[in-house]
């Protein structure tokens, strides 16, 4: 009866059974209990119709192949949130979408592309977004990101509600024409600038440092070891490019800027504090007071003021403390 | 004894163990985790509590064996006596029978009490001789007698039959050697005897096996076109081509259509043969062949027009195109059951368990996956994590694994080395390997135990795969000859191999330490294609160039099965090298804080060998292609009597 290489009944009810039982100790358990006990945070808000239809998008073209949306509570995730995911994060995003669709994979297994997890903070810029849809590599030159070209549609003459898009001559098809964005690629932009971490000041276990050796250093190094190019790689070249020169028609060059190298330095840290929308001809400045500290600023101005040809003075972290508490006494 | 060497082999395996981790340390140590000890790595406890687990049943066994030793040694030593007494007898040759004899004559005899050794200090040899000529024992008399008549029996050499000479006037005598390599077991020649089975079955795996040709050769050309737009992501702006919408085509077609299919089509011969019997039903198994091939071109067609489950991998299909694909794998399952259900065999052979279990349990895990009772918010990844691993684990893997325990026996004309390591290994991986999905989410927010509890058996899944890889090996031992003689073996052969080293890297990558670097790297798609390519591919190629020539009676020209072997084994250590370097490197940037960009830029040259290597790959499944073509156009049924024009005339 139990000999199991002669009874083919014990064989099949004895693998199916013992595999069952290890699959929902593993794995639905675990899983109810996920869906079961998680709560939101009570600032997440959940995802307007436009958003979730913009997260429809972003499944069905596939954008999980490459881009993560986790920040993992190591390290070297710090650059992608303010602190690690939490399950809580996840509650409106990741509810089944359809009939025919479960709950999106949105914490993804490969990190082509950058983690999405906190895109809507660090790049809040919706003329970004859609040049950057239309084809990457308009403004990240670099970049193996496939182009969106069917999210957008070419017009002759564009209607006053359409979304015009700024699109350089070299990546238009026919030049004559003007590329306006589908209602498909504002959703997406919209979902993709909702996503931002909630409460960045929630207490949760930090990052687990890759090294435990570089806090020693960390106290009296910090300040002068503050990379300026790195940080205006990561912060600003997405618009203004490696290269400082813009981008004619969405963002403006910061070589040779009258701004930039102005000897008063005020308004340019105003601008990266604040924001800046004055200009018709250019995409909006995002303001970046809550994501770069005076030391960071300090140190992309420098950086600003001193490429591609620009000769200018330097600032310190005070003086950028200055204008910040100046900036914030006048918002008060 | 036998346990003393147990344990040795398992300390062995310990030390290499953890040669191991400090072989792969530097890559990722160079300023990271510089102080942080090796034990205090849960990966590494978990080992180390494994190895333990081991180490004390091996010292229980040892113990027990050495005190039942010490028993039976008093016992045993006047036994042995007389089994050496005899021993000496049965051994001795004609000319010192005759002298004992005489001797023994000559001699003066006493009883064993009065026997009294000139030279006490004489080895046991000496005293038995000397007993032999002088102990008064009718058994001894007896024995030199029974001795004396065998030597001098002789042959008349019409024993077994007549002195005439053997004639083969039926011709069933294709070929005749005199060169015998293998002592124990006669090689099996190459040429493509035709076996005699059953023309439906027959039918039925060509069919399968076409079908699955066609998919390798469309999954793996949309994954040239993926490995390409890293190189050129302007190829085509093409939504249905777009890099997001066909990654899942390539997986999915290459796992439910060309792999699913080629292992189910060598399954029906393999259930068939090893069970003695008929298959069981044909329309089931031309309906699963309609039905899975429909799943799979809807399946690729909805993924390119952008309708998916979800975006989780393997899991791209929505429901109601991958019940298609479940009801015909309930309806292979049922065939199967039934054929091992009306065996002619007492046992159930080896390969058919694997088989039962791929079928059971994949069933469930798809069931499992598509359910959405506990699949919202991270609900999903857990269950991600478990369906995508054990989606590659208990249906690749184990159905694949089920196929070589037949295949590589029946090449090689010899039974398998062990078959109870087969059966450890079946229960060993399912157990370990179905604990260990959540390691594809290590650092992630699903709880830490459940990540623990993976990393630990990842560790765990050495057991299964020492155990097969040792068992294949063991079994080609003495076989490597037939290496220079076909392709069969050679593909086989890299196919244990990647086996082993796919398996335990991909271990080793669960842990916390490894996965820090590793994760989200190029480095996964290159663990993905060792082990869904260099394990099961290669499996799979040598198991269909070993059946389909002797179904046909056909064999396709060697020199293109070598340029296919060479193609896809040189493409693959290019891709799969290219990426785990580059990935590495990739990881490395991040760790040092790097911008993202950098870690992109680093990678074109990476990702130019992997598409290199990826072409190449590629060129070796149309050769494969032509390869099949060319068997299957020499496909006749066999029931045709012999045409009068084809005899020779006398």
């Amino acid at each position: 009866m139990f000999n199991l290489s002669k009874n083919h009944q014990t064989l099949a009810l004895t693998s199916f059974m013992v595999f069952v039982f290890l699959s929902v100790l593993i794995a639905v358990v675990p899983a109810a209990q996920m869906q079961e006990s998680v709560q939101p945070l009570s600032q997440a808000v959940d995802l307007t119709p436009q958003e979730r239809d913009g997260l429809h998008t972003y499944i069905s073209e596939g954008c999980v192949a490459c881009h993560t949306q986790q920040v993992r509570n190591i390290e070297m995730d710090d650059m992608w949130g303010d602190r690690p995911s939490l399950p809580s994060d996840y509650y409106y995003s990741k509810q089944r979408m359809s009939l025919w669709q479960q709950s999106p994979s949105l914490l993804g297994s490969e990190r082509t592309g950058p983690d999405l997890t906190n895109v809507g903070k660090r790049q809040p810029s919706e003329d970004w977004h859609f040049l950057h849809l239309y084809n990457p590599r308009i403004v990240v030159k670099e970049s193996v990101m496939p182009p969106y070209p069917w999210l957008f549609r070419e017009v002759w003459k564009p209607d006053s509600a359409d979304i015009k898009i700024n699109v350089p001559a070299q990546f238009l098809r026919d030049t004559s024409k003007v590329v306006v964005a589908t209602q498909k690629a504002i959703n997406l932009v919209r979902y993709l600038q909702s996503l931002k971490q909630v409460d960045p000041s929630f207490v949760v276990e930090g990052f687990i440092p890759s090294s435990r050796t570089e806090d020693f250093f960390e106290s009296n190094q910090a300040e002068a070891e503050l990379d300026g190019q790195a940080l205006y790689i990561q912060n600003c070249a997405a618009c203004h490019q490696a290269s400082g020169e813009g981008l004619a028609g969405a963002f403006p060059p910061l070589k040779g800027s009258k701004i930039v190298l102005d000897e008063d330095y005020e308004l340019m840290v105003r601008i990266i504090l604040q924001g800046y929308d004055a200009r018709t001809e250019y995409g909006v400045m995002p303001a970046l007071a809550d994501q770069l500290s005076d030391a960071e600023i300090a140190a992309i101005v420098n950086y600003e003021r001193n490429s591609w040809g620009n000769e200018a003075s330097k600032v310190s972290k005070d003086d950028i403390e200055r204008i910040r508490d100046f900036v914030n006494s006048i918002n008060q | 004894m036998s346990s003393i060497k147990f344990l040795c082999r398992q300390l062995q395996r310990a030390i290499w163990g953890l040669g191991f981790f400090m072989l792969s340390y530097p890559v990722y140590g160079q300023e990271s985790t510089a102080d942080t000890s090796l034990l205090g790595e849960p990966g590494i406890i978990g080992t180390i509590i494994l190895g333990g687990m081991i180490v004390i049943v091996a010292a229980f066994i040892a113990t027990y064996k050495v005190i039942t030793l010490l028993k039976k040694s008093n016992e045993n030593r006047q036994i042995k006596k007389w089994a050496y007494l005899k021993e000496l007898i049965i051994n001795l040759g004609k000319e010192d029978l005759k002298r004992t004899i005489s001797e023994r004559k000559a001699s003066k005899k006493c009883s064993l009490e009065n026997l009294k050794f000139p030279n006490l200090t004489d080895p046991i040899e000496e005293k038995v001789k000397y007993a032999l000529i002088h102990l008064e024992h009718p058994e001894i008399d007896q024995l030199l007698f029974q001795k004396a008549e065998r030597l001098n029996y002789q042959l008349e050499g019409t024993e077994l039959g007549s002195n005439l000479e053997p004639t083969d006037s039926r011709g069933l005598v294709i070929t005749q050697t005199k060169e015998i390599s293998n002592p124990i077991y006669d090689e099996k020649q190459d040429s493509a005897d035709r076996i005699v089975a059953d023309q439906d079955l027959v039918k039925i795996v060509l069919a399968y096996i076409g079908s699955s040709v066609f998919w390798l050769l469309f999954g793996t050309f949309i994954g040239v076109l993926l490995g390409v737009k890293f190189i050129l992501p302007d190829l085509d702006g093409l939504p249905f081509l777009s890099f997001g919408r066909i990654r899942p085509v390539h997986t999915n077609s290459v796992f439910w259509g060309w792999t699913s299919l080629a292992m189910i089509g060598l399954g029906y011969f393999t259930v068939a043969r090893t069970s003695n019997t008929k298959i069981f039903s044909l329309r089931w198994a031309w309906i699963a062949l309609v039905l899975i091939n429909t799943a799979v071109a809807t399946g690729s067609i909805s993924l390119m027009m952008g309708v998916n489950n979800g975006g989780g991998e393997y899991r791209e299909y929505i429901w109601p195109i991958m019940s298609i694909f479940a009801i015909g794998l309930i309806l292979t399952f049922a065939n199967f059951y039934k054929m091992v259900a009306n065996r002619t065999t007492e046992e159930i052979y080896v390969s058919n368990w694997y088989i039962f279990g791929a079928c059971i349990w994949t069933l469930v895990l798809s069931i499992i996956g598509y359910l959405p009772f506990y699949q919202e918010g991270l609900g999903e990844t857990i269950i991600q994590g478990y369906y995508m691993h054990q989606g590659v684990g208990m249906w690749f893997m184990t159905f694949t694994l089920g196929l070589i325990y037949y295949y590589l026996p029946s090449t090689l004309n010899k039974p398998i080395y062990s078959y109870s390591l087969g059966i450890l290994a079946f229960w060993t991986q399912m157990l370990f390997y179905t604990l260990i999905g959540t390691h594809h989410f290590v650092f992630s927010p699903i709880p830490w135990w459940l990540q623990t509890v993976a990393i630990v058996f990842s560790a765990g899944m050495f057991i299964p795969v020492f155990a097969g890889t040792t068992n294949f090996l063991l079994t080609m031992k003495g076989s490597f000859s037939q290496i220079g003689r076909s392709y069969v073996l050679p593909f086989m052969l890299v196919g244990v191999v990647f086996y082993f080293i796919g398996s335990v890297q991909g271990s080793f990558q669960a842990f916390r330490f490894t996965n820090f670097v590793w994760h989200f790297t190029d480095f996964n798609v290159a663990h993905s294609h060792m082990t869904m390519y260099g394990i099961v591919s290669f499996f799979l190629w040598g198991c269909i160039y070993a059946l389909i020539p002797k179904l046909i009676g056909k064999r396709p020209n060697q020199l293109l099965v070598g340029i296919h072997f060479w193609l896809s084994f040189i493409g693959l250590l290019a891709y799969t090298f290219a990426l785990m370097v580059g990935g590495t490197a990739k990881g490395l940037s991040w760790i040092e804080g790097a911008p993202f960009i950098e870690s992109v830029t680093l990678m074109v040259p990476y990702w130019l060998w992997r598409a290199i290597g990826g072409s190449f790959m590629f060129f070796g499944h149309i050769v494969f292609w032509y390869n099949i073509h060319q068997v299957y156009k020499g496909w006749k049924e066999l029931k045709r009597p012999v045409e009068s024009n084809e005899l020779i005339p006398l």
